[in-house]
């Protein structure tokens, strides 16, 4: 004999079901606005010193960037940048994704691509900033920032 | 009769569009920052190949470009303080369609501050 199922106490408190195991999306939505903020002020000022200041955009070549990265200040502005850039544009893209990819392999495919791009861009652009040699042996000096003939 | 398909959940008018917007001026941004972080890999290849590349970004094809997506990072920019507005301000939900003008007008006066400046260095030759 099969018994009857349990009936629920009516005086329990209504408890809601958990759909999902962790607060991982409430975490992105933290990040998405956090990480927004700071990306305003070090993307405006990357924008400013690149495109504004001097000859703007004519004026960017290796000695250039060689001048900016051998100042740690701007090291860490732009590998914070890139962190920072590489994880809200990932979470932005992976939200696009789940809205609008229906068929479950589409999803899987979008996904490990995004996050193949995301590994190898943010690996590639942490290691350029970490061994960034400005005055490479060899290249023509009219080419290499001034600190190098200091 | 609803002018709407029935049962769709866009509402239009100022918050959706400007969620649009958003949307798609996240992916243009983004899509360039994976090519931007490759290009700028280049100087680890030799200040030669570096050049050559951001050579062609000082042409006016590019130049044009960069003028699109500053105006795309500016709308970004200032709609996200926006969003953020809504999401954390007590008053920002009833505002936010006030605040989408305002991030318009901050857009303008950015903008009007820039283009300028930078179409001169594309076509001014320096």
């Amino acid at each position: 004999m099969s018994s009857a199922p349990a009936i629920a106490n009516p005086r329990d408190s209504y408890k809601r079901q958990k759909s999902t195991r962790s607060n991982f999306e409430l975490y992105g939505w933290v990040f998405m606005r956090a990480s927004g903020a700071v990306l305003l002020v070090l993307v405006f000022g990357h924008l400013f010193v690149n495109l504004m200041v001097g000859d703007g955009v004519n004026a960017i070549d290796f000695a250039f960037v060689g001048g900016k990265w051998t100042s740690p200040f701007w090291q860490v502005w732009d590998l914070l940048m890139l962190w920072l850039a590489m994880i809200h544009g990932t979470n932005g893209v992976r939200t696009i994704i789940n809205d609008y990819a229906e068929r479950p392999m589409v999803r899987l495919w979008l996904k490990i691509s995004l996050y193949v791009a995301f590994v190898v861009v943010t690996v590639l652009g942490t290691l350029v900033v970490f061994t960034f040699e400005p005055c490479p042996v060899g290249s023509p000096a009219d080419l290499l920032p001034s600190i190098c003939f200091d | 009769m609803p002018s709407a398909p029935a049962g769709t959940l866009y509402r239009g008018r100022e918050g959706m569009w400007s969620w649009v917007a958003h949307r798609v001026t996240g992916v243009l941004i983004f899509f360039f920052l994976l090519v931007h972080v490759l290009d700028t890999a280049l100087v680890r290849v030799s200040p030669e190949a570096y050049n050559a590349v951001i050579g062609t970004y000082q042409t006016p094809v590019m130049g044009l470009g960069e003028a699109g997506l500053v105006a795309a990072i500016v709308f970004h920019a200032f709609n996200g303080i926006r969003i953020i507005l809504v999401d954390f301000w007590a008053k920002g939900p009833k505002y936010q369609r006030v605040m989408l003008w305002v991030v318009l007008g901050l857009f303008v006066v950015t903008m009007a501050g820039f283009l300028p400046r930078h179409l001169m260095h594309v076509f001014g030759g320096n």
